[in-house]
């Protein structure tokens, strides 16, 4: 029996590992990979990234005009994060099985957090051009849905699993349903609340980047026009500075959580 | 005086569980009882089908001339603020401080707006500290909550009943997670309100020595059911082989050694 058991968890892994082999030899045949030049020709483009794509002193003049375009996307950012998390909170609090107001709303709310978490950011850039065009508008609306679906989801697992017990003491004493949100709810999920809004401006950041590629604005907008004017030098200075800004970001986040955690 | 009737009550979860069958007992003011049966016997159930945190499925739960199974919402929590609750793992909000949490008890007195603000009067928060201080608390009341033993939380949890001004306090298993001597504490405290302050105590415990220790009466549950309901003093071995079925030889020997002291 427990023989069995082992040996049936030990073909389950076997089986497991051998579909996963079958589908990238699959994938690999079915577009044509050829893993051998895939591999060759990586020197080839560390050549040529170093030979040309480093910012260069004339670079520099442009400068001004990166960084107004970083500040852009990086507000982008924040603000389709901060009224995405503002939006998200309250579907958690109606999602949430411990602070629905009842079966019905909490299924609509999960539903449409669903809904909004399965589109990525990117699909939501592209759907959003039909409506806005290539603007900074499309940007902060597709940050912001997916936003607000990705913290739907973690802000009804916070309240779960942060205050259950309380909001029951809180109704076995009488207290309404205010009362509850912000005497117990609210203190206890708040830090772990922010510091997934933390992560998501940071991740929101980087998708900016790539979002801005496709809307036509910000830093990704500003990366690309310099690229495809095979201006390297400058377009590589495009990519330091999102780089060193996401590390900044990355390590200031990381310190709020530090200090709320 | 009866305080609190149980007539006929049953609960089902779902088409399988019968958690409680025909159960009825009454209690009168000012009285302590305790109520031990194995896990699972339906304990927890039935002190939440008191103040309605689970609904029963059948009977009439009379507390103080209301049958509280026919109440409305708002009659309900009139209700609740009347009955204290205590819970095995306290449920307090780690976050808030030992005052705040001890004021959440009047909560259900508070309109929407003051208890969502978390708005008290001077007289209450100087109830709190008194409150507090006849627990042992004084050195604890601005310190965090998850900065205390559990004993010093379950005795926050006691305030916060406490402040409520409570006829009737139902505790689920108060001291099960603390060690003997915190739960020492704990058993005193109750003990003390009851006698003391003419308010009725509703313990499920789960160690029989501390129930026939310290309670007025017994009642032993098994699969739902009243199988024994009497004094201390009336128990026998057979009442607790019925109460605790096979698991009872372990316990019969602790019997033995409550009798003869
Ligand atoms: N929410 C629920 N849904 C379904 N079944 C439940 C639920 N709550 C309790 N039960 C079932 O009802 C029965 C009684 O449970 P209850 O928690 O009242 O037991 P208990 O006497 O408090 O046990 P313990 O000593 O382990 O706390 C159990 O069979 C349990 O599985
Ligand atoms: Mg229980």
């Amino acid at each position: 029996m427990q023989a069995d058991f082992f040996a049936r968890k030990r073909k389950n892994s076997l089986g497991f590992f051998g579909i996963l082999v079958a589908i990238t030899v699959g994938a690999i045949v079915i577009t044509e990979y050829d893993i051998v030049k895939g591999f060759e020709s990586l020197p080839r483009a560390v050549t040529w990234a170093l030979g040309n794509f480093y910012p260069t002193q004339e670079s520099l003049v442009k400068f001004p005009d990166i960084l107004s375009s970083l500040i852009e996307t990086l507000l982008v950012s924040i603000a389709a994060t901060s009224i995405g998390a503002v939006f998200a909170l309250f579907f958690a609090i109606m999602g949430s099985n411990t602070t629905r107001v009842n079966a019905f709303f909490g299924s609509i709310s999960r539903v449409i957090a669903t809904l909004f978490r399965n589109i990525d950011v990117a699909a939501w850039a592209l759907i959003l051009l039909f409506s806005f065009g290539q603007s900074s508008l499309t940007g902060y609306f597709a940050l912001f849905f997916g936003s607000f679906g990705f913290l739907t989801r973690a802000f009804v697992e916070t309240i779960d699993e942060v205050s259950g017990g309380s909001v029951e003491a809180l109704r076995a004493t009488g207290a309404n349903y205010a009362s509850i949100i912000f005497q117990s709810v609210i203190p206890s999920s708040v830090p772990q609340m922010l510091s997934w809004v933390l992560f998501m401006i940071e991740t929101n950041i980087r998708s900016a980047t790539l979002i801005g590629l496709l809307t036509g604005s910000g830093i990704g907008f500003t990366f690309n026009l310099y690229y495809k004017s095979l201006n390297y030098d400058i377009a590589s200075l495009v990519v330091v500075t999102i780089i060193v800004s996401i590390l900044l970001i990355e390590s200031i986040s990381n310190y709020v959580r530090r200090v709320i955690l | 005086m009866t305080l609190l009737e149980v007539n006929h009550v049953s609960k089902q979860f779902g088409n399988e569980t019968k958690a409680l069958s025909d159960v009825n007992f009454s209690v009168s003011e000012g009285e302590f009882v305790s109520i031990i049966g194995p896990s699972g016997a339906g304990k927890s159930t039935l002190l939440r089908c008191i103040n309605r945190m689970i609904d029963a499925s059948n009977g009439e739960i009379i507390f103080d001339n209301m049958n509280v199974m026919n109440l409305k919402k708002k009659e309900l929590k009139m209700v609740r603020t009347k009955i204290g609750m205590i819970f095995q793992h306290y449920n307090l909000v780690n976050r808030l401080s030992v005052i705040e949490n001890t004021l959440h008890g009047n909560l259900g007195k508070k309109s929407t707006i003051a208890g969502a603000l978390g708005l008290y009067s001077q007289e209450e928060k100087e109830q709190a500290v008194k409150i507090l201080s006849t627990l042992g608390l004084d050195e604890h009341i601005y310190k965090r909550a998850d900065q205390l033993s559990g004993g010093q939380k379950q005795r926050v949890g006691i305030a916060r009943a406490l402040i409520q001004n409570p006829r009737m306090m139902l505790c689920d298993e108060p001291i099960a997670s603390l060690d003997p001597n915190s739960a020492k504490v704990i058993m005193d405290h109750l003990r003390n309100i009851s006698t003391t302050m003419g308010i009725t105590v509703l313990v499920n415990l789960h160690q029989v020595d501390v129930a026939l220790k310290y309670s007025d009466r017994v009642i032993g549950i098994n699969h739902g059911q009243v199988v024994f309901n009497g004094t201390p003093k009336d128990i026998t071995k057979d009442d607790i082989q019925r109460i605790y079925g096979s698991e009872a030889e372990d316990l019969i020997f602790d019997i033995g050694g409550i009798h003869a002291s």
